[in-house]
């Protein structure tokens, strides 16, 4: 839940972000060009001290969607105790949004759990590399046009016989 | 014939007398990632008793060990490190593959675990079970005993037969499909 006057705020910050409510959960979707100044926002003058989860969902073939990716961003703030979900939609080719790295500092391995399972970019990362899956690994594998069983990555390993070890 | 020999002497093959002293003290490494590690724990404690069969030293270095228990799911990026732990580990050596996960991937069909470990590294022993019971595994090192003893030399010539060095899961591998590139580190 968040306070009408936080929200009031954040909209005459950011005049394009579009403010919904679910169940009692406030959740705003933002434009990728804002996105930056609106995290900013909320940490600097908001006091949204706390991110919470970075995650992200693929929309392919869902019904009405119209967007690819949804990048979430769960913020808390722990003296106003407001709690807000931040949903910047991405599309293909420009999957890259600014790291939230010099915002929270816990955000670091969060951003590379999402480019290691959906691709998304992080610019200004200070250590972008996967995180989950071993190096070497090219595929995003929560992608829903990624199939469960993989394409023979878990085949494409070196063999050890009686003999070679 | 009759040989005139003190009762305190025994006459046997090398070969039978050194898979009797092998077999007898095997020293498990446990590679245990996964729930079939706790019914290996129990395996090793007071209930169950392991030292019965002579198998009770866990060792967690390799360099020590000489009979290898994978017990639980391995993924694509822990492989090289159980093949790493493999070859650190002195000869004779055996594996036991502990569980569905280990021997065939079990439930986890996805894209990160392996399909059985025996399509990368040389298996002697299954053993079913989700997760097995600690019966189970004290009759797969039964069978391991008994196999050690029938088929042992003290060379360990029995481990350059061509029986053994046969993968036999390949024949069932899925082709390598060449994985086209859909993002990459910046």
């Amino acid at each position: 839940m968040i306070r009408p006057e936080t929200l009031s705020q954040l909209t005459a910050a950011v005049p394009e972000a579009r403010p919904s409510e679910f169940r009692g959960q406030t959740r705003v979707v933002v434009p990728r060009e804002s996105l930056a100044a609106a995290l900013k926002l909320l940490r600097d003058e908001l006091k949204f001290d706390l991110l919470v989860d970075i995650t992200c969902v693929d929309y392919l073939n869902y019904r009405d969607a119209t967007d690819r990716f949804g990048l979430v961003y769960l913020l808390a703030s722990t003296a106003s105790n407001e709690r807000v979900a931040i949903r910047v939609f991405l599309n293909e080719p420009e999957l890259s949004v600014p790291s939230a790295v010099p915002l929270w500092e816990g955000a670091n391995w969060m951003e590379r759990e999402v480019w290691d399972m959906f691709g998304i970019v992080f610019e200004g990362h200070p250590d972008h590399r996967r995180i989950l899956l071993p190096e070497g690994f090219e595929a995003h594998p929560l992608r829903k046009d990624y199939p469960v069983q993989g394409r023979g990555e878990r085949h494409n390993l070196p063999v050890l016989t009686r003999k070679g070890s | 014939m009759a040989i005139d020999l003190p009762e305190n002497v025994v006459i046997g093959k090398l070969d039978e007398l050194a898979s009797w002293c092998r077999k007898n003290s095997l020293w498990p490494m446990p590679f245990a990632t996964a729930c079939c590690g706790i019914e290996l724990m129990a395996t090793g404690a007071s209930r169950h008793d392991l030292a019965r069969f002579g198998a009770e030293v866990f060792r967690f270095s390799p360099r020590q060990c000489d009979l290898m228990i994978v017990a639980g799911r391995v993924v694509m990026k822990m492989m090289p490190v159980l093949q790493r732990i493999w070859q650190q580990m002195l000869e004779p050596k055996w594996c036991i593959s502990m569980g569905a996960c280990a021997s065939t991937g079990g439930v986890f069909d996805t894209y990160s675990v392996v399909q059985g470990i025996d399509r990368f590294l040389p298996v002697d022993m299954y053993v079913p079970g989700c997760p097995p019971r600690p019966e189970q595994l004290i009759q797969s090192i039964i069978d391991l005993q008994d196999k050690i003893q029938h088929e042992g030399t003290i060379t360990g010539k029995e481990f350059e037969l061509p029986s053994r060095q046969m993968r036999k899961r390949a024949l069932v591998e899925l082709p390598v499909i060449s994985v086209p590139q859909i993002g990459r580190t910046p």
